[in-house]
């Protein structure tokens, strides 16, 4: 009996994979033929970069200035607060101003697409777009990745730049110690690898959250209780998601940038 | 609105074709041995009917029998598991999704709860077809006026969805599925859930798009009433009304179709269908 049951969950697992890899796919390769739906880029490209804009940027300070908080106290007993503006830059850039940016987005634009595409599905709007002639796939789906990876790599630097403020707001006010050395410090110990580590890294999450949020989203059966249960997948499997693929490209881009 | 079927002695009338090559066209939808299953026990099993260009078919059939499947199989929405579908001469049961869509231009479908787009106003929904092929706003503009005097609502031309009652959404419905003058019209149960007054005027447009335009068209409903409404009236083009045939005449193009647990159990006339002997179809009309 509880052989069936693993046997039957590996086996749903594995079809949502393909599904999945199918939908992202297709998804991807839309952005190469016509029709494209440019304003439907732009108005998603509205919602994901400046409808997030206001949470990255609290929660990047925010970010910015535990770092600063939690890491003074441990560099003050090896006499290396100087270096508190390359410890907050260096793992805000590298590290945490991808994820924390990825899953913050996640959080509100996974859940958003999810529950507005399952209520298309569940209200029969999706069969009305295809029973019109339109794509769903290239109307609704390949604008809402594109509009989020590009998004993303924007509210990415927003995110790494205000949480360099927000170190050195703690810095200054809260630590009590030389601004012009924190933000000096901050700048001096960047080189190009680790950008590059931080600005490939949202491109990634910005198409796992699109791509997920639209995948459970499309797949929304069960009314408005079905609605419910995408959107909860489409959160958790992105933020995920989100995690894991950063350790994987962390691996990668270490080997290929090592640290000096 | 008579909702007392006609007479089952009544004498049978022939089909009306508006020319040669309309009588002798092909079947606009031709169903060959068509079953579907999903998961589970087939919902449809071995259905074969055709829709000729001058036809209205009925599709009666108790609720969850299937209908609104069958429907979404016309036009590719769903694909059978076995059996042909032809579709304006294309056979669409294996047919890649990205060629079905210029296919699926020239239908019209009426969903069920009206299915219509809540993020745009009721002239983007109507014109969402013209929108999406590039024509001009002020073209646009005035076919979806067009379209919504057809259906009587011409006031709500900047409203949304969300503002509009059920039998309003069902009427704008059917101007969206009208705008592009199509070659055959689906309507899933149109007046389900409606009441009498409402699925009255519903089931008058129905009417008016069969005797005005002369589209052919594949109805599912589970209410005998509309069903004996659209073949014993026609739409009178000079007062802008329907009205009843004389007695005993119904409209020979508006033919029949009955499920019973995913089976085609009846395809004919309203006469054969009141002299029906299947007991499925007595129960059903009684």
């Amino acid at each position: 009996m509880a052989t069936n049951t693993i046997d039957s969950a590996a086996k749903q697992l594995v079809l949502t994979v393909q599904d999945y890899s199918l939908f992202a796919w297709q998804a991807f390769t839309n952005l190469f033929s016509k029709p494209r739906y440019l304003p439907d880029f732009l108005i998603q490209s509205d919602i994901v970069g400046v409808g997030s804009a206001s949470i990255v940027l609290l929660s990047g300070f925010f970010t910015g200035g535990v770092l600063a908080l939690q890491s003074a106290a441990t560099l003050a007993q090896f006499g290396a607060t100087a270096v508190t503006g390359q410890f907050v830059s260096i793992t805000m850039i590298r590290e945490l101003g991808p994820v924390l940016t990825g899953i913050m987005v996640a959080g509100r634009n996974a859940s958003s697409m999810a529950s507005e595409l399952g209520s298309m599905v569940v209200t029969e709007q999706i069969d009305a777009m295809r029973a019109l002639g339109v794509d769903p796939m290239r109307k609704l789906v390949t604008p809402r990745i594109f509009a989020c990876i590009t998004m993303l790599f924007f509210l990415t630097i927003v995110a790494d730049a205000f949480g360099i403020l927000g170190g050195a707001a703690v810095t200054v006010f809260l630590n009590h110690q030389n601004g012009t050395q924190y933000l000096s410090k901050a700048w001096e110990s960047l080189r190009y690898p680790d950008i590059i580590q931080g600005l490939v890294k949202p491109l990634f999450s910005g198409y796992i959250i699109a791509s997920i949020g639209c995948f459970y989203g499309m797949r929304t059966t069960g009314g408005t209780e079905g609605v419910g249960r995408a959107t909860i997948q489409a959160v958790v499997t992105a933020s995920v998601l989100i995690i894991l693929v950063d350790f994987l490209l962390t691996r990668v881009l270490l080997a290929l940038f090592p640290p000096l | 609105m008579s909702e007392t079927p006609p007479s089952a002695q009544a004498a049978e009338p022939e089909p009306r074709h508006d020319t040669a090559a309309e009588a002798n066209a092909g079947p606009v939808v031709a169903f060959h041995n068509v079953s579907i299953a999903f998961d589970g026990p087939p919902v449809l099993q071995d259905i074969s009917f055709s829709v000729k260009p001058w036809e209205s078919r009925i599709l009666l059939g108790p609720a969850g029998v299937g209908k609104s499947v069958l429907l979404k199989l016309v036009n590719g929405l769903l694909r059978p598991s076995q059996g042909s579908i032809q579709l304006f001469g294309q056979e669409i049961s294996k047919m890649r999704e990205a060629d079905l869509f210029p296919l699926r231009t020239r239908i019209g479908m009426v969903f069920q709860e009206g299915a219509l787009f809540d993020s745009l106003t009721v002239r983007d929904n109507v014109g969402y077809q013209l929108v999406g092929e590039g024509v001009p706003d002020d073209e646009i503009d005035t076919r979806v006026h067009e379209a919504l005097r057809f259906v009587e609502l011409d006031d709500t031309f900047a409203l949304y969805p969300a503002s509009l009652s059920g039998g309003m959404r069902r009427r704008v419905a059917i101007a969206r599925a009208l705008i592009h003058h199509p070659e055959l019209i689906l309507y899933d149960s149109p007046t389900g859930g409606l009441d009498p007054v409402t699925s009255t005027t519903i089931i008058e447009l129905v009417m008016k798009g069969r005797d005005v335009y002369r589209t052919p068209s594949l109805l599912v409903t589970h209410r005998l009433q509309d069903a004996f409404t659209l073949c014993t009236h026609r739409f009178d083009e000079e007062h802008g009304c329907m009205a009843a045939l004389p007695a005993g005449q119904t409209d020979p193009n508006t033919t029949f179709l009955m499920l019973e647990d995913g089976r085609l159990i009846f395809d004919g006339s309203i006469h054969e269908l009141l002299r029906s002997e299947n007991q499925f179809v007595r129960e059903f009309l009684e």
